[in-house]
C-alpha cells in the first residue's frame, strides 16, 4: 500500500499516510497529559521493584532495598496491636476469672473483646445473641447442661463437647429405640412421663406406666424429679427449655435415637486470654451462675 | 525505528515469529523461576494428600462453585489473621489442583474452618443454610443428601498422581476402601488413619445408608487447614 502523509488541512493534523477508497485517516497523537501519566507509571513500576521484591529469580527473588516481607510486618502489626493492649491482656492472663469479674474496668475489656470473638467463632451455631438454636444451646438462660459456672464455661470452651480433644467432656445417651432397649410402645409411655415432669402431661395412664420405666433407665443420668445433672451433661426435663424441641415427637426422638450434640474445643485455636475473656462475656449474658 | 515497525506489519512471517519472541520473553520469565519451587513452599510438617473421601469432596467443592463466594486464603494482613488464623501458607495447598484460593468473599474465608464447627451444624448449614444462621445468604444444598458416585475414586487419585500429587500404590489400591472407612466409625480404620493421619472419621451426615455428597463435603471441609502442625513451625521454616 502506497504510505503519503499529508497534512490534513482542516484540523492541522497529519495524515497516517493510508487510503481507502479515498477516505484517508487522521493521525491525531495521544493527549500530552496521557503520555506524561504513562511515562510516570513506568519510572514507578521502576523505583517499585527497586525498592520492594520483585524479580524472580533462579535461587529465589530480589529483596528490595526496603526488605519489605509482609508475613513479617503482619507479625510485627500483631505484637504492636497486643502491646497496646498489654495492661489489659497481662490483668486478664494472670487472674482469676472471678477476679477479673470483680473489677469492673478490666471485665469490660473481658467483656468486649468475648463479643468480638463470640461473634466470629461462636455466633454460626449459637446466634449472634446467644440465643442459640435447635441443637445448640441458649446461653442468655440459666439452664446449663454442662453447669455455668465461669470455670465449667471455661472448661467447655477448652475442651469441647463430644470433640477430639482428649480432656472433651463426653457422656453418651443411650439409643434406646434404635438399639432396641425398649420397644415403641414404652418410649411413648416414657415420654409422657417426662411430659409430666414439667406438667405438661395429656395422657395421665400412660405417664404412670412410664414412670417405673423412667426409673429404671433415666433416674441415673437425669434425676428423679428430671432434675437433670451438669456433671454429667444430663438435661433438666423438668423445665420449659428443650434443646431438641419439647414436643412428644421430639421427646420420642431424643429418647429412641439419643442426641449427642458436638461443641469443638477451642484451645489452640484461640488463645488463653482470649478464652477467658469469651467465658466471662458468656457468663456475663445473663444466665451465668 | 518506526520505518522497521512498517516492515513487520507488512511481512506476516516477520509479524508471527516476532510476536512468538515476545511472548516467549514474557514466559520464560514468569516460568523458569517456578523450576526453583522448593524455596516457594515453606518446611512444614503435617501436610498430605487428601483422603479419597476428602477429594470427593473438594470435587462437590468445584462442582457447586463454593469458590465463587468463599477464598481459602488468609491473607497476612492483621485483620484477616485475627479473625481467621494464622495465614495460608502455600505448603497448604500444594496438593490442590487447582488450588480454591478464590478472590471473592461473599461468604466468610474457609481456608481455617476445619474442627471450627461441628458435623451436624455443617450438614445444617448446607442442606439449610437458615437454619442455623438466620442472617445468611448463602443457598441451600438439600439435594446433596443423595448417594455419592465413587466408582472411579482411584482415577481421581492417579490423575492427581499424574500431576504430582505424592498418592502411593498403597493409597490408589485402596482407594474404594479408605473412602468407605472413613464413615465406618465403628470399622478398624487403623490403617487408614496410617495412611492418610488426622483424617476425621465420622458417617458425617449422621444417616446410615450409603456414603452421601454431604459425607463427602464435610470431611474435606473439616480438613481445611487443619493438617499443618503450628507448633512445630518455626519462623524460619516459615520462610519462603
Amino acid at each position: 500500500m502506497p504510505t503519503k502523509i499529508e497534512k490534513d488541512d482542516v484540523t492541522g493534523q497529519q495524515t497516517t499516510g493510508h487510503e481507502w477508497d479515498g477516505v484517508k485517516e487522521l493521525n491525531t497523537p495521544m493527549p500530552t497529559w496521557w503520555i506524561y501519566t504513562f511515562y510516570a507509571t513506568i519510572v514507578w513500576a521502576i523505583g517499585y521493584a527497586v525498592v520492594y521484591p520483585s524479580v524472580p529469580w533462579f535461587t529465589g527473588h530480589t529483596k528490595g532495598t526496603s526488605g519489605y516481607v509482609a508475613r513479617e510486618d503482619v507479625t510485627r502489626q500483631i505484637a504492636e496491636a497486643r502491646g497496646a493492649q498489654a495492661q489489659w491482656r497481662d490483668q486478664i492472663a494472670k487472674a482469676s476469672l472471678e477476679d477479673i469479674a470483680k473489677n469492673p474496668d478490666l471485665m469490660a475489656f473481658a467483656v468486649a473483646g468475648g463479643k468480638a470473638a463470640f461473634a466470629d467463632n461462636c455466633a454460626p451455631c449459637h446466634g449472634s445473641g446467644g440465643a442459640g438454636a435447635k441443637g445448640y444451646p441458649n446461653l442468655n438462660d440459666d439452664d446449663w447442661i454442662w453447669g455455668g459456672k465461669l470455670a465449667d464455661i471455661m472448661t467447655t470452651l477448652r475442651h469441647g463437647i463430644r470433640d477430639q480433644d482428649t480432656k472433651t467432656r463426653v457422656s453418651e445417651m443411650p439409643r434406646f429405640g434404635a438399639d432396641g432397649m425398649l420397644p415403641r410402645a414404652q418410649i411413648d409411655d416414657v415420654a409422657e412421663y417426662v411430659l409430666s415432669l414439667g406438667n405438661r402431661s395429656t395422657n395421665a395412664a400412660a405417664a404412670e406406666r412410664g414412670k417405673p420405666l423412667y426409673t429404671d433407665n433415666c433416674v441415673a443420668c437425669h434425676g428423679d424429679k428430671g432434675q437433670g445433672n451438669a456433671e454429667l451433661g444430663a438435661p433438666k426435663l423438668n423445665d420449659q427449655i428443650w434443646l431438641y424441641g419439647g414436643d412428644k415427637t421430639s421427646i420420642v426422638h431424643s429418647i429412641y435415637f439419643a442426641r449427642a450434640g458436638v461443641m469443638p474445643a477451642w484451645t489452640g485455636r484461640l488463645d488463653e486470654v482470649t478464652l477467658k475473656q469469651l467465658t466471662l462475656y458468656v457468663h456475663s449474658l445473663g444466665g451465668g451462675k | 525505528m518506526w520505518k522497521h515497525h512498517g516492515k513487520i506489519e507488512r511481512n506476516v512471517v516477520l509479524l508471527s515469529v516476532l510476536t512468538l519472541l515476545t511472548v516467549a520473553i514474557g514466559g520464560l520469565v514468569e516460568i523458569i523461576p517456578l523450576f526453583t519451587i522448593e524455596t516457594t513452599i515453606e518446611r512444614v510438617k503435617g501436610v498430605r494428600p487428601y483422603s479419597p473421601l476428602e477429594l470427593a469432596g473438594r470435587a462437590i467443592y468445584v462442582r457447586e462453585g463454593c469458590y465463587l463466594c468463599h477464598s481459602q486464603q488468609i491473607r497476612p494482613f492483621r485483620d484477616e489473621v485475627e479473625r481467621y488464623g494464622h495465614y495460608s501458607l502455600a505448603a497448604e495447598s500444594m496438593y490442590d489442583h487447582p488450588f480454591q484460593w478464590g478472590s471473592k468473599r461473599t461468604g466468610p474465608d474457609l481456608a481455617r474452618v476445619g474442627g471450627k464447627y461441628s458435623n451436624e451444624w455443617h450438614v445444617a448449614h448446607l442442606v439449610n443454610p437458615r437454619a442455623v444462621v438466620p442472617e445468611s445468604i448463602m443457598p441451600g444444598y438439600p439435594f446433596m443428601r443423595r448417594a455419592l458416585d465413587f466408582h472411579d475414586i482411584a482415577d481421581h487419585l492417579k490423575a492427581n498422581r499424574a500431576v504430582g500429587v505424592p498418592y502411593t500404590d498403597d493409597m490408589i489400591k485402596n482407594a474404594k476402601a479408605d473412602l468407605e472407612a472413613q464413615v465406618s466409625p465403628d470399622a478398624d480404620t487403623k490403617a487408614f488413619l496410617a495412611r492418610y493421619p488426622k483424617a476425621r472419621v465420622a458417617k458425617f451426615d449422621g444417616e446410615k445408608g450409603p456414603v452421601s455428597e454431604l459425607d463427602a463435603l464435610v470431611a474435606y471441609l473439616q480438613i481445611l487447614g487443619a493438617m499443618v502442625d503450628f507448633s512445630t513451625a518455626t519462623p524460619e521454616n516459615l520462610k519462603q
